[in-house]
């Protein structure tokens, strides 16, 4: 096989690999805080997605008008979580998991329907914005330019996540609310609002990760449970709550999914699903994952 | 409810009450109502096997479609395929699914909480995937079309049963095999071992401290939940006239997961009862708007937040505070 070839197999694997980082990142947050499973947070993305293409029509139909409307569709996105965390999730937190999975189902079925309604059923995509409209030639391979853009920006939300959670006051807050709840709170901290902000975060990574993909695929309903899928399958490879192990998971799925279609034509989906039962089986907790009880 | 009262409630022979009353539907019902008949006994007993799991055992497994799917690709490819006889490829569904639950189960039941959420949910994924891609037997996603009905020209040989259509010979089917199952499980669920179950749920660790082999407990439970579901889904094949990938996304599990905690699983009748709320409300909305989604998200938001036992717990919980304002004695 010749090396241009592997090579384009590489970059179509990555550039799957940093999108599905840039949606599952958000949801491996709010697992590793808050030990809920955000099955609504590919409902975010999708309502990113649509937000982006209505701030488009709102400012005016150029591609001048991508990056403003990237903002606002993620921190719509943002404002939405930060509603149904404050109505709704927060008075479910000392419930079951089974409730939690649920309400969060609920979301999938009210959010998925009420984009429906307001945005209709056809497909809508957006242009791709101006000063990424090229591509270049790397090693015989045609790679558009936001492709590389989007490779560019997984590493660094990676790396920035990265440096907020280790290095700062706040990413220290964080990181004890995911060990122990109740002594965080009984030393005085606020668990509340740190629950709310890592809900409102996660959130705004959906929104930003929905809009930004729209001028590679087209926007249609049903695009959240299908991703949804992909982003747990990263999450739970990685292990669940770990930032550096969503963002490895992101690339072994991505690689896997591009390389195993050559290997067996058809079935690439299966090897990532066999993928992820062969690792829940070895280690439940993921790849860099710690177990937790 | 007093002691004398569930008491009493616990002897009554529910399943071949419900049963007696629900065999009329052909005569006394439209033809519509066999059919929404025949959906609800099947999704009936799809939620009670998923509460074995749920209630019972206190296991929550999101992927319990992977069995249904796996029953009703048995059947199907069995009839369709093979030309065998119903009576050969039903219990033959039974039996693919609860193997598959054994070998899936072996590892899922290794997993506590949420990673056994997801290890179910996984593993009803790659179910789905084989069924959505393996053309040369699951038929991909064309799906396997017009499954036939079993010979059922016997029920018509039965004197008074001579002018039955078929979709109403189906229902009688039916509704004797679920009421049979509905039975056995309900066998189970009272049996020493189904207790042992109910042990489990309550607090694992004391299980295994008195000596019980835990693992071995939720993985024969994951198998006869398997089993059923797989049973379930055999007959949901034929009454669709066929069998497709559909079946099986992970969404379906969210379904019937909602459908038993519609009805209440902290009851062995809950989840009948949910099945035929929903399919009821399903039915009935539809006819006024597509965006039944929204209308199943709401009632799900308002089961989790004002009534989480149920219906049959809110029933229960309604008897109790009338008998306690009626009879302050026995409160």
């Amino acid at each position: 096989m010749a090396a241009s070839f592997l090579f384009s197999q590489f970059v179509g694997g990555l550039t799957t690999a940093m999108f599905l980082f840039l949606i599952a990142s958000g949801l491996s947050l709010v697992f590793g805080v808050m030990r809920v499973i955000n099955f609504a947070h590919g409902t975010f993305y999708m309502i990113g997605a649509y937000l982006a293409w209505q701030a488009m029509q709102w400012f005016a139909p150029s591609p001048s008008a991508f990056w403003p409307a990237v903002l606002l569709a993620a921190l719509g996105v943002a404002l939405l979580g930060a509603i149904v965390e404050r109505l709704l999730l927060r008075y479910l937190y000392g419930r079951e998991e089974l409730y939690q999975l649920l309400f969060t189902y609920a979301l999938v079925l009210i959010l998925g329907d009420a984009a429906k309604f307001t945005w209709g059923t056809g497909q809508l995509s957006v242009f791709r914005p101006l000063v990424l409209d090229g591509s270049v030639q790397l090693f015989g391979t045609t790679v558009p330019l936001y492709n590389l853009f989007v490779m560019a920006i997984g590493p660094a939300i990676a790396v920035g996540g990265w440096l907020v959670l280790g290095r700062t006051g706040a990413g220290r807050m964080v990181r004890a609310a995911s060990y122990d709840r109740e002594m965080l709170d009984a030393l005085g901290a606020n668990v509340g609002v740190i629950y709310t902000g890592m809900f409102v975060v996660s959130s705004f990574l959906a929104g930003l990760s929905g809009a930004l993909v729209t001028p590679i695929v087209s926007i249609v309903p049903g695009m959240d449970v299908e991703i949804i899928v992909q982003a747990f399958i990263v999450v739970v490879i990685g292990g669940l709550g770990s930032f550096w192990g969503t963002f490895w998971g992101s690339v072994i799925y991505g690689q896997v999914l591009s390389f195993g279609i050559l290997i067996f034509p058809g079935f690439s989906l299966f090897s990532v699903f066999a993928l992820m039962a062969v690792i829940l089986i070895l280690r439940p907790w993921g790849l860099l994952g710690r177990p937790i009880r | 409810m007093t002691r004398q009262g569930s008491a009493l409630a616990g002897r009554i022979p529910w399943t071949l009450l419900v049963f007696l009353v629900a065999i009329w539907v052909p005569w006394l019902g439209a033809r519509y109502d066999t059919f929404l008949g025949t959906q609800i006994a099947i999704e009936a007993l799809f939620a009670v096997s998923l509460n074995l799991l749920l209630g019972t055992t206190g296991l929550v497994s999101f992927g319990h479609v992977a069995y249904f799917g796996v029953g009703a690709y048995a059947c199907g490819i069995l009839m369709k395929t093979y030309h065998l006889p119903f009576i050969v490829a039903f219990p033959a569904a039974g039996i693919a699914a609860a193997a598959f639950a054994l070998v899936f189960g072996f590892f899922c039941v290794r997993l506590t909480k949420i990673y056994f959420a997801m290890l179910t949910l996984a593993f009803s994924q790659i179910v789905w995937a084989i069924c959505f891609k393996w053309n040369g037997v699951t038929g991909g996603d064309q799906g396997l079309p017009e499954v036939p009905y079993p010979n059922l020209d016997w029920i018509t040989a039965i004197p008074g049963l001579g002018n039955l259509g078929i979709s109403d010979r189906f229902y009688l089917l039916t509704l004797a095999l679920v009421a049979l199952s509905l039975a056995a499980l309900r066998k189970v669920v009272r049996s020493p071992f189904g207790r042992m179950l109910t042990t489990i749920r309550d607090n694992p660790e004391r299980a295994a401290f008195i000596g019980i082999n835990v693992r071995a407990y939720e993985l024969a439970a994951f198998v006869v939940a398997g089993a059923f579901a797989g049973l379930a889904g055999a007959l949901f094949g034929i009454f669709n006239r066929g069998v497709f990938a559909d079946y099986v996304f992970w969404s379906k599990s969210a379904e019937v997961m909602i459908m038993t905690i519609l009805g209440g699983m902290n009851y062995f009748w809950g989840p009948p009862v949910g099945a035929f709320a929903l399919v009821w409300l399903n039915q009935e909305i539809t006819s006024y708007t597509q965006y039944w989604p929204f209308v199943l998200g709401s009632i799900l938001l308002v089961l989790l937040f004002a009534f989480p036992g149920g219906i049959v717990g809110g029933v229960v919980a309604g008897f109790r505070r009338a008998r306690r304002f009626m009879n302050p004695r026995h409160a």
